[in-house]
């Protein structure tokens, strides 16, 4: 009886524990959602799936792939935290504990791509005041919804949605919910971003367990690549980009389709779709599930209709 | 006591409407401490840099007159030293109305006076006829005409740079090297478009060029990631990676219009295509500020008649 009555408390305050949900370990990302654009990287002009307002649909449309090497500062700039979770998603999680209490305090991940490394606090804390610097990664805060972490990150820098000019500002706010099935995670990700969008992006990647996994350094060092004056910026002057229609030649989509748009986000829209003559064959990406191009099958493109 | 003349109170509220500056909240002051001995005060006005260490304070730029008893509360919250120095990184009042009330409140036992630094340029400015009457006890008393001015205090190395014709012309950026923080004044101003002035010589080329200084001196750390902070004229701590996100957009802008101009387009002509679109959400205040500073770019640019 006396056994029993001291647990009591014992179990009380370990029930808090109990709820949570063990993130920790060595986690290799699937690529069966979006491979080519996660891996090899989207096509130009594809802004598919996403619910661009005008203004993001006109950066990305003057967006000049040369700006990549051409500004040394954007050869090792890393993908943020809402990127990441797409990019070379390989990552590990670890748990920081206050060692007195054994409390949670936070969830700590480390990305291959960059070397990126984050933390989501989960002991409360408040997000810092905007006058604060904003980072990649952001300032990430979970609270338990049941056995899902939910977590919203805020003082992002600006980075981009898809790595083809399509911009994610650094007004936005990135929600994710985590939940995990025995060795698979999943993470749905939510980017508000009042600058680009129209409604909220809504995405999902996975991952299982990996316990063989060894992260490599991933190393990036700048260098001036090509001789163009200091501060040359490449950009595409407002309709001068004559790659946007690429994509829609290449996959037999009208080009309408390929700017993207709320609308174009749902399953209403096939009904107001002409003129959609995909190829015979397929021939570009047809197989592509692994990373940097692995299974994918280029060839090169398709003369423009 | 000073009363300020009717044209200053103008060019004070033309200058904070044309910046961005959110509702006015003149009683808060609020301090971030940056990296070394370096800190960012946070105010209606914008933000004031304050070096601290043995030998005493040094301030970069001191708000309005009035500002001084809660700028100066916040100082003592971090030094109780006598402020030494002053630097001011361009004329206006916003930047030099404290430069007498906020060293007399603080050295009021000891009478000491603070050394005003600042290029001729703003002198000549506050001591022109043509502008609006600044009292002579705030002009600069140390003022430099070279291209750079070098100093040490509190066991740092500070470099005083001059930009010319930029936000106007006599501009300067401060480096502290050991703490590897620049304060930059509006030249920089994230989150929303320069305030150029082209009646006291400001310029856009002026701006992008003195943006890529900034981008020659700082140094990310890891991955275009902290390393040196820039504190700008208004809003939040950056560092290079924000700063080349802005560089590129005035840069962008700037060769948008350009092009327009080229093109034969009136002001009106090039208000209708709207070159800035795409960078309204994420940088503009609201419609009559974006015009304006679209305004200003096309006068910068337009040959000179």
């Amino acid at each position: 009886m006396i056994v029993a009555l001291l647990l009591v408390p014992v179990l009380l305050f370990a029930a808090p524990a109990f709820a949570q949900i063990d993130f920790t370990g060595e986690w290799a990302p699937l690529y069966h959602e979006d491979a080519p654009e996660r891996g090899p990287g989207p096509e130009l002009g594809d802004y598919l799936e996403l619910p661009l307002n005008d203004a993001g649909r006109m950066r990305a449309d003057t967006w000049d792939a040369d700006r990549i090497s051409v500004v040394q500062e954007y050869q090792c700039r890393p993908h943020a935290s809402d990127y990441g979770l797409r990019g070379l998603g390989n990552l590990r999680i670890w748990r920081e504990v206050d060692q007195a209490t054994q409390r949670l305090i936070a969830f700590k991940m480390h990305f291959l791509a960059y070397d990126s490394e984050r933390t989501i606090y989960l002991d409360g804390r408040p997000h810092p005041p905007e006058y604060a610097a904003h980072t990649f990664q952001g300032f990430s805060t979970g609270v338990w919804e049941g056995n899902m972490l939910t977590i919203t990150t805020t003082h992002l820098k600006a980075n981009y949605m898809r790595r083809n000019g399509v911009p994610r500002s650094e007004k936005a706010r990135l929600t994710e919910h985590w939940t995990r099935h025995a060795d698979y995670l999943t993470i749905v990700s939510v980017i508000e971003d009042p600058a680009f969008l129209t409604e909220p992006l809504v995405r999902s990647d996975n991952w299982y367990i990996d316990p063989g996994q060894r992260l490599a350094i991933f190393g990036c060092e700048y260098a001036a690549e090509v001789p163009l004056p200091e501060g040359t910026v490449p950009h595409w002057l407002p309709g001068t980009n004559a790659n946007l229609t690429e994509f829609a030649n290449w996959y037999g989509l009208p080009f309408e389709v390929t700017r993207g748009g709320a609308e174009t986000l749902y399953p209403e829209y096939r009904s107001k779709i002409r003129n959609y003559n995909p190829p015979a064959v397929c021939t570009r990406y047809c197989t592509c599930t692994g990373i940097i191009g692995g299974g994918c099958n280029v060839p090169p493109p398709r003369p423009p209709q | 006591m000073f009363r300020r003349p009717a044209r200053l109170n103008k060019l004070i509220l033309t200058f904070l409407l044309a910046a961005g500056v959110p509702a006015l909240r003149a009683q808060e002051i609020r301090t971030l401490p940056v990296q070394g001995n370096v800190y960012m005060l946070v105010g209606a006005r914008g933000n004031t840099t304050v070096q601290v260490g043995n030998e005493g304070v040094l301030v970069v730029d001191t708000q309005l007159e009035q500002d001084a008893p809660r700028l100066l509360e916040a100082i003592r919250k971090i030094s109780d030293k006598p402020i030494v120095w002053i630097i001011n990184t361009h004329f206006h009042p916003e930047n030099t109305g404290g430069n007498e009330a906020l060293p007399r409140l603080a050295n009021a036992g000891t009478g000491a006076r603070a050394r005003v630094i600042a290029h001729e340029d703003v002198l000549n400015r506050m001591t022109a006829s043509t502008q609006p009457r600044f009292p002579e006890a705030t002009w600069p008393n140390d003022e430099f005409h070279t291209a750079q001015k070098d100093m040490a205090f509190n066991g740092e190395a500070i470099v005083i740079e001059h930009i010319s014709a930029a936000h106007t012309d006599g501009d300067s950026i401060v480096h502290f090297r050991r703490s590897d923080v620049l304060s930059v004044g509006d030249l920089f101003t994230p989150g929303r478009y320069p305030a150029i002035d082209l009646q006291n010589g400001g310029s856009v080329q002026g701006l992008i060029d003195g943006l890529n200084r900034i981008l020659k001196i700082a140094v990310p750390l890891k991955y275009q990631e902290g390393g040196t902070y820039v504190i700008p004229g208004n809003g939040r701590l950056c560092d290079e990676a924000d700063v080349v996100e802005y560089r590129d957009m005035v840069t962008i802008i700037r060769d948008r219009v350009q092009d327009l101009i080229r093109k034969g387009m009136t002001l009106e002509q090039v208000k209708a295509a709207r070159p800035t679109r795409d960078y309204d959400t994420e940088y503009g205040i609201d419609a009559r500020a974006n015009e304006a500073f679209l305004e200003t770019v096309y006068r910068s640019l337009s040959p000179k008649k």
